[in-house]
C-alpha cells in the first residue's frame, strides 16, 4: 500500500506517528515549542480509545507515563528545555526499573529559559547524561517531518525492544515547519511490542534477563505479583546491595543497548563517496548543510554529509571509517560545543576537525557552512 | 488470630523499621481493611514514594512500586488511569506527600482519581536521619532545627478538603480497630480519599525531644485535638469514570 501525501508540521507528524505506533497513553504538561504534540494528542487519543493526561508538572507527566507503561500501555510524553531538565529524575527511574517509554524533548535555547520560540541544539550531552547515575541511553535526532514520523515509530519500538526510554530529540525548526509529507501506510513499517512473560507467576523473575539480556514483562494487575524500586535490586526486583548483584544489573543494563547496536545505530551519509571533506551535523543543521554541499559542488569542492540519526549511541565506527578519507571535518551545532567532543574522541587525530558553532537563538545559514568549507578546502 | 502472613513477603523481613515506630501498626491495621473488603492481593496495586513510610511496598505481597521522592500520586494516577480496575493505594509520608510532594497531593484531590492516598505523619524525616518537615511542631528540635523548628506546621486534612478532596479522614496508630475501618471505607470511596495517620518515630524524633517511650509517644497520639474520623466525604464524578466517558464521546458513543 501507498502512503498519503499531507502538508504536515513536525510535531503534528510525531503526534500521529505515536498513534500509528501503537501509543495509547499521553502525559504531558505545557511547554513552548512542544505543546503542539501534546494538543494534537489531546485530540486524537481518545478517538483511538486512549488516554490523555495534562498533569501538573514535568515531573508529574514522566511520572503518570512510567505507571502507564507499568499497566501495559505505550506512553509518551514530550516537552522542551525546562522541562526536560524537571523529567531527569523519573526518566532515570524508567532506565533502571527498565520500563518502555518514549520522551520528546523539542531543543530551544537556553540555559534556563532561554529562548523558548528558537532553536538550538544545547540539549545533546543532556539527553545522554541528564538523570543521575552511569546508565546507558538511546536518542534519536530526526531532521526532516517524515523523519520524525519515521522515529517516533522507531523510538517505540526500540523502548519495547530494549525496555528502556528512548529520547526523540529535534529542534524548535523541524519541530514546527511544515512540509510535504508522505504518511507511510501501515503495511510500510513494523511494530515492535515489548516482550511478555511466558512463565508462571511464582517462577517470574521480572529482572532477570533472557539471552538478549531484556527482561520479559507483566504488567500490573495479572496476577504476577512483583516489586518494582528505584533502589538497586536483584532478579526479584528486591533492594539489594549485595556487590555481585549490583554491579551485574549494572552491566547488563548497558549491555542491553550495546547488543543491539546494529539494530539502533543509524546515519546517513550524503555525497561522501569521493568527499575530501566531510561535513557533520545533525537536526536542522544538517538540512542547511546539505544546501550548502550542493552549491559547493557547483565550485568543484568535493564535499558531502555525515548526519548522525541516533546520537546516542554514538555512530563511532561508521565515522571512523569516514576520518581516514577526508582531510576536514566540519562540525556545525547550534551550540558551543557538544558533539564536537564525541567526533574528536572518534577521530582521534586522523583528520583535521573544524568547528562552526552558533548560539544566537537563529538557525546556521548554508552560506556559513560554506563559507567553513572554502576556507578549509 | 488474623493471618498477616498471607500478605507478607518473608523474603523481604526483616523490615527496617526501628523497634517502637507506629508504621508496623498502621500496616497491619491496612493489611485487616484489605482482608475486611475480601480484595484479592493480584487486583492490589501499592504505590510508595520515598522514605520510611514508603518502605511498605516492599513488604507486601501485591503488585508494588517504590517510586521516587514525593512522586507516588504522580505515578499512581499514571497506573489507575491506565488500568482503572486495579484497586490503587498510595503509601506516603509527612515529608514525601506534604513537601517535596505537596502539588501532587493537591492535584490528585482535585481530579478526585480513584486512588486511596495513606498519610503516615510522624513529624519528621525519619530515613535520612531527622530533618525537620512539614509537620514538625514549632520549636521542636530536629537535625536541622537545632534551635528549635521556627516554621509553622500545617493540616494536610484541610489541604486536601480545600482541592476538593471528596474523601478525608484522620486516623492514628494509637486506635487501630477504627483505623482499620477507616482505611476500608477510603478503599470502597469511589473518587479521591485522603486519610492521615497520626503515627510515632521515638527514635530518631522522639529520643531528641524527650517525648517518652514509644508506648507514651502512641498514646500521646490519642490525645490528639486534633478532629479524627471521617472529616469529609462527599461525592464528584470519578476522574477515570470521566475519562472514559470522554473516549465515548470522542468515537460518537456518547
Amino acid at each position: 500500500m501507498q502512503g498519503t501525501v499531507r502538508l504536515m508540521q513536525g510535531n503534528q507528524a510525531c503526534a500521529h506517528a505515536a498513534i500509528a505506533a501503537g501509543c495509547t497513553f499521553f502525559a504531558g504538561y505545557p511547554i513552548t515549542p512542544s505543546s503542539e504534540i501534546a494538543e494534537e494528542l489531546a485530540r486524537l487519543l481518545p478517538r483511538m480509545g486512549g488516554k490523555f493526561i495534562q498533569m501538573e508538572d514535568e515531573i508529574a507527566a514522566m511520572a503518570a507515563c512510567i505507571g502507564a507503561s507499568i499497566g501495559g500501555h505505550k506512553v509518551l510524553t514530550a516537552t522542551s528545555g525546562p522541562g526536560f531538565s524537571l523529567k531527569q529524575e523519573n526518566l532515570g527511574f524508567a532506565v533502571y526499573t527498565e520500563i518502555p517509554c518514549v520522551v520528546v524533548n523539542v531543543m530551544r535555547g537556553g540555559p534556563s529559559t532561554g529562548l523558548p520560540t528558537s532553536p538550538a541544539q544545547g540539549d545533546v550531552m543532556q539527553a545522554r547524561w541528564g538523570t543521575h547515575g552511569d546508565h546507558p541511553m538511546v536518542v534519536l535526532a530526526p531532521a526532516s517531518v517524515r523523519e520524525i514520523y519515521d522515529l517516533t515509530i522507531q523510538a517505540f519500538n526500540l523502548s519495547e525492544l530494549c525496555r528502556t526510554p528512548v529520547i526523540l530529540l529535534y529542534d524548535e525548526v523541524i519541530g514546527h515547519m511544515r512540509e510535504k509529507t508522505e504518511v507511510p501506510d501501515p503495511s510500510q513499517f513494523k511494530i515492535i511490542d515489548r516482550k511478555q512473560s511466558t512463565s508462571s507467576p511464582d517462577a517470574y523473575l521480572p529482572y532477570k534477563g533472557d539471552e538478549d539480556d531484556v527482561p520479559a514483562f507483566v504488567r500490573f494487575g495479572e496476577g504476577y505479583r512483583y516489586h518494582i524500586t528505584g533502589l538497586a535490586h536483584d532478579e526479584r526486583g528486591f533492594p539489594t546491595q549485595n556487590p555481585r548483584v549490583v554491579e551485574a544489573k549494572q552491566r547488563r543494563l548497558h549491555r542491553k543497548v550495546e547488543q543491539r547496536r546494529e539494530e539502533i545505530v543509524a546515519h546517513e551519509a550524503f555525497l561522501l563517496d569521493d568527499a575530501e571533506i566531510a561535513i557533520f551535523a545533525y537536526g536542522v543543521t544538517a538540512r542547511s548543510a546539505r544546501a550548502a554541499i550542493r552549491t559547493a559542488r557547483k565550485e568543484g569542492i568535493r564535499v558531502g554529509l555525515f548526519r548522525p540519526i541516533s546520537l546516542w549511541p554514538f555512530p563511532d565506527l561508521e565515522l571512523e571509517k569516514l576520518a581516514g578519507q577526508v582531510k576536514a571535518i566540519v562540525v556545525a551545532e547550534m551550540n558551543l560545543g557538544q558533539l564536537i567532543y564525541e567526533v574528536d574522541r572518534v577521530v582521534h587525530g586522523q583528520t583535521r576537525i573544524v568547528a562552526y558553532q552558533k548560539a544566537s537563538g537563529e538557525p546556521v545559514h548554508p552560506e556559513e557552512i560554506l563559507t567553513a568549507v572554502r576556507e578549509h578546502r | 488470630m488474623f493471618d498477616y502472613e498471607q500478605y507478607f513477603r518473608r523474603e523481604m523481613m526483616p523490615h527496617i523499621w526501628c523497634k517502637g515506630c507506629g508504621n508496623g501498626v498502621i500496616l497491619k491495621a491496612l493489611l485487616r481493611a484489605i482482608h475486611r473488603l475480601d480484595l484479592s492481593k493480584d487486583q492490589i496495586a501499592m504505590v510508595s514514594g520515598i522514605g520510611c513510610s514508603s518502605r511498605l511496598t516492599g513488604y507486601v505481597d501485591c503488585n508494588t512500586l517504590h517510586t521516587t521522592h514525593g512522586r507516588a500520586l504522580a505515578f499512581a494516577t499514571g497506573l489507575k488511569l491506565a488500568r482503572p480496575e486495579v484497586t490503587v493505594i498510595v503509601i506516603t509520608g509527612d515529608g514525601d506527600g506534604l513537601a517535596i510532594g505537596g502539588n501532587h497531593l493537591i492535584h490528585a484531590a482535585r481530579r478526585n482519581i480513584d486512588l486511596t492516598c495513606l498519610l503516615f505523619n510522624n513529624q519528621i524525616y525519619g530515613m535520612t536521619g531527622g530533618q525537620v518537615s512539614p509537620t514538625t511542631p514549632e520549636e521542636l528540635f530536629s537535625t536541622t532545627s537545632p534551635y528549635g523548628n521556627i516554621e509553622a506546621h500545617f493540616d494536610p486534612c484541610r489541604l486536601v478538603e480545600g482541592a476538593g478532596g471528596t474523601f478525608v479522614a484522620r486516623g492514628t496508630a494509637f486506635r487501630t480497630i477504627p483505623l482499620e475501618k477507616l482505611i476500608a471505607e477510603g478503599i470502597q470511596h469511589k473518587g479521591f480519599s485522603f486519610i492521615e495517620i497520626l503515627t510515632t518515630c521515638p527514635e530518631i524524633h522522639g529520643r531528641r525531644n524527650k517525648l517518652g517511650t514509644p508506648a507514651e509517644m502512641l498514646q500521646a497520639l490519642a490525645k490528639t485535638t486534633l478532629p479524627t474520623g471521617v472529616l469529609r466525604k462527599t461525592s464528584a464524578p470519578e476522574y477515570t469514570e470521566v475519562c472514559e466517558g470522554i473516549i465515548a464521546r470522542a468515537q460518537g458513543r456518547g
